[in-house]
């Protein structure tokens, strides 16, 4: 990743004056937005990374913090089915390996689709079409993208499931998805999804729908296809355990918007951000021999409609009225660089939360 | 499968049988409660006593009613020979007894108007799924749209208004207005144009009242279906939307349609009565319409078997195929 610096960008991230960037993929001020009857829904809101090949970024978040959407609109798949419906907003740029994707045509997008970049999905029973079996499935996630006849490319599916560690898979391509277990299912979900080799893989939630027992099994399988294929990976979930296991970098996301983004041992063992600090304490660790109870963070998740003014965490933040003038209230803050490669937005001062930190917060943990 | 199949026809024969003895009970006993001699409706009012007491003989009619139930279904399979009043008729097999009114055989009847029956139902079902879910799919895409609207307007009236009224509207404009059609049925033997000529308006009529039906439920499956994380999963492999609506999102779509059509189609054959009146088409609704206002048992009751034939047909057609499209069911 390069060496950046704060700029005066509307959302205070990082954006460097050229613009086709060196990342390989890029993000920059991506906002989506649904109209509503209730009004605008700020799903994401001015969310700017980037990522490189061979690496993995973690977004994490609660539910409705725009996880998922953000990964949508990297797919071009945020106004999917929505037949009739007011369509999406999208704004700012995703670059991927050079091309900007928001304003390249939509079928070039599509041609993308599947091939430079793929998706594992949450609950993959649902994911897959009930109708069809594992193998046509696969057969047709490679035959849009490469000219050979079924034969080829289903002695491919078979390849590719016997790297994702299906046994005998010369027999269960032709299996349907009910006729798989969870584990399996995930497991023919990531064939799908790597079978043309993309460079961007996109996993929503991949372990959210399975087994404890399975969950590890299918993390190892992506770390390790992800060092066999070289390909940049973004891991979206919920669990912190799960990026702890993944990713080079992780990313926070509140409201829409990045609360801490920084290299995973960073965000782990010096946070600096009041939210990151509550998502730690809510962790359950089988690591430490005294475990009090788990502390949650208080309050549920803002309102996409109406995002609280000032700092969208300012009504859950404990600390929220340490900062002078009623200023965590008023006046967003914007991503400010607290280390190497490690931003947070908060309005504290970096020394008060790193005391805050080390004094309070960790020794509970 | 090949278990689940003579399971099933099994079950459908258990059925008909049940059908058959409770069709007869119904038509047989409520004569006689009412105190209405059928041996009477068969002869005539004004008839001789003796005449009266050999048609009795003949038919059966005093034998106990198990005995009348196995005569019966002893002519289906191996004819009957009816003796009494002085003659004897041989009626072979499948033998359904005889019409009180034009005392024709009931079989020739049925079999004469089944055909007619068919081919409404089956060219009027063509027709109704190709408008119903062409219009379906189409404001499914263009939910909220002027046609969306339209379509779902049009659809409303076609199901709300009653066949004899649509029937008569086309009827006069098609056939006394436009004097396009001669709005009189030739059977298909007297040449194909004249039979066809003859079969498209009722199709027409029918079909738009189906259709209606048949667009809704496509619009509100394929809206349904839309939502799926599987048509979502389509998108991302980089699939085409022509092919992530016409393969993915209607290979799903189909299998409600195909419940309807199932039941849709078998009732039709029962008896399309009135599209056929309105019409005057020689089907079986028309023949069994006319029986009960005669109350000409024996065609009723022959009527009402084929008909049960062919919802327990239709059924069955329906869950095989429910089958093949829908994996997840199993025939066993």
């Amino acid at each position: 990743m390069t060496e950046l610096s704060k700029s005066g960008a509307a959302v205070g991230e990082p954006t460097p004056a050229s613009p086709a960037p060196k990342a390989f993929l890029e993000v920059r001020d991506l906002k989506v937005h649904f109209p509503t009857d209730d009004g605008l829904v700020k799903s994401v809101d001015g969310l700017s990374f980037q990522l490189e090949k061979g690496k993995t970024l973690g977004i994490v978040g609660e539910s409705g913090s725009g996880k998922s959407v953000t990964s949508l609109g990297i797919m071009g798949l945020h106004t999917a089915g929505q037949y009739g419906k007011r369509k999406a907003q999208i704004s700012g740029e995703i670059w991927l390996d050079g091309t900007e994707l928001l304003s390249a045509d939509p079928d070039h997008v599509r041609k993308l689709r599947g091939r430079e970049m793929a998706m594992i999905f949450q609950d993959p029973l649902s994911a897959l079409h009930p109708y069809y079996t594992i193998g046509q499935q696969i057969v047709e996630a490679y035959r849009i993208h490469h000219d050979v006849d079924k034969k080829t490319a289903k002695r491919r599916a078979v390849e590719m499931l016997d790297r994702v560690g299906i046994p005998q898979p010369d027999k269960r391509v032709d299996s349907y998805p009910h006729e798989f277990s969870g584990g399996m299912r995930q497991r023919a979900m990531i064939a799908m999804s790597l079978v043309n080799n993309p460079e961007l893989l996109i996993a929503d939630e991949p372990t959210t729908a399975l087994d404890v027992t399975v969950q590890a099994q299918i993390l190892d399988l992506i770390r390790d296809l992800q060092k066999e294929f070289g390909s940049a990976v973004i891991v979206i979930t919920h669990d912190l355990g799960v990026v702890a296991e993944l990713a080079d970098d992780i990313l926070v996301m509140y409201g829409g918007r990045c609360v801490e983004r920084g290299p995973a041992e960073k965000v782990f063992y010096e946070p600096r951000h009041p939210y990151t600090w509550g998502l730690l304490g809510s962790m359950p660790r089988l690591d430490r021999d005294q475990q009090e109870r788990l502390i949650p963070v208080k309050g549920s998740p803002p309102s996409l409609i109406n995002i609280p003014s000032g700092c969208a965490f300012n009504p859950r933040c404990p600390y929220a009225d340490l900062p002078k003038d009623n200023v965590t209230r008023t006046v967003r803050p914007e991503l400010a660089e607290v280390g190497s490669r490690h931003w947070a937005a908060c309005h504290m001062g970096t020394e008060q939360r790193e005391r805050i930190w080390t004094e309070e917060i960790a020794p509970k943990l | 499968m090949l278990a689940y199949l003579i399971r099933r026809f099994f079950a459908a024969a258990v059925m008909l049988v049940v059908i058959v003895m409770v069709v007869f009970g119904i038509f047989f006993l409520i004569p006689k409660w009412a105190g209405v001699d059928i041996a009477l409706s068969f002869v005539g009012k004004q008839a001789d006593p003796a005449a009266v007491e050999g048609v009795r003989e003949k038919l059966g009619l005093g034998d106990p009613i198990y005995a009348q139930v196995w005569e019966f279904f002893k002519g289906i399979f191996a004819g009957r020979t009816y003796t009494g009043g002085g003659d004897t008729i041989h009626c072979a097999a499948p033998c359904f007894g005889y019409s009180f009114r034009s005392e024709q055989a009931v079989w020739p009847v049925l079999t004469d108007r089944f055909p007619v029956t068919l081919a409404l139902a089956l060219g009027a079902a063509v027709l109704w799924l190709i408008m119903g879910v062409s219009a379906g799919v189409l404001s499914a895409l263009k939910r909220g749209s002027l046609w969306d609207r339209g379509a779902m307007v049009v659809a409303l009236s076609g199901v709300s208004l009653p066949i004899y009224f649509t029937g008569m509207l086309a009827l006069s404009i098609f056939v006394y207005g436009l004097d396009l059609f001669d709005g009189q049925f030739h059977p298909l033997e007297e040449g194909f144009s004249g039979w066809f000529g003859g079969m498209i308006l009722p199709w027409v009529t029918l079909a738009f009242l189906y259709a209606a039906m048949y667009a809704r439920i496509t619009r509100a499956t394929m809206l349904e279906i839309l939502g799926e994380d599987y048509i979502r999963t389509a998108r991302a492999k980089g699939l085409k939307e022509t092919t992530v609506i016409g393969k993915h999102a209607m290979r799903s779509t189909m299998t409600p349609l195909l419940t309807m059509l199932g039941m849709d189609l078998g009732a039709l054959i029962g008896g399309a009565i009135l599209t056929e009146t309105a019409f005057s088409l020689p089907g079986l609704g028309q023949a069994v319409l006319n029986a009960i206002k005669n109350q000409d048992l024996p065609i009723i009751l022959g009527v009402t078997l084929v008909t049960s034939v062919a919802v327990l047909v239709a059924n069955l057609v329906v869950d095989i195929l429910y089958a093949v499209i829908d994996p997840r069911v199993r025939l066993t």
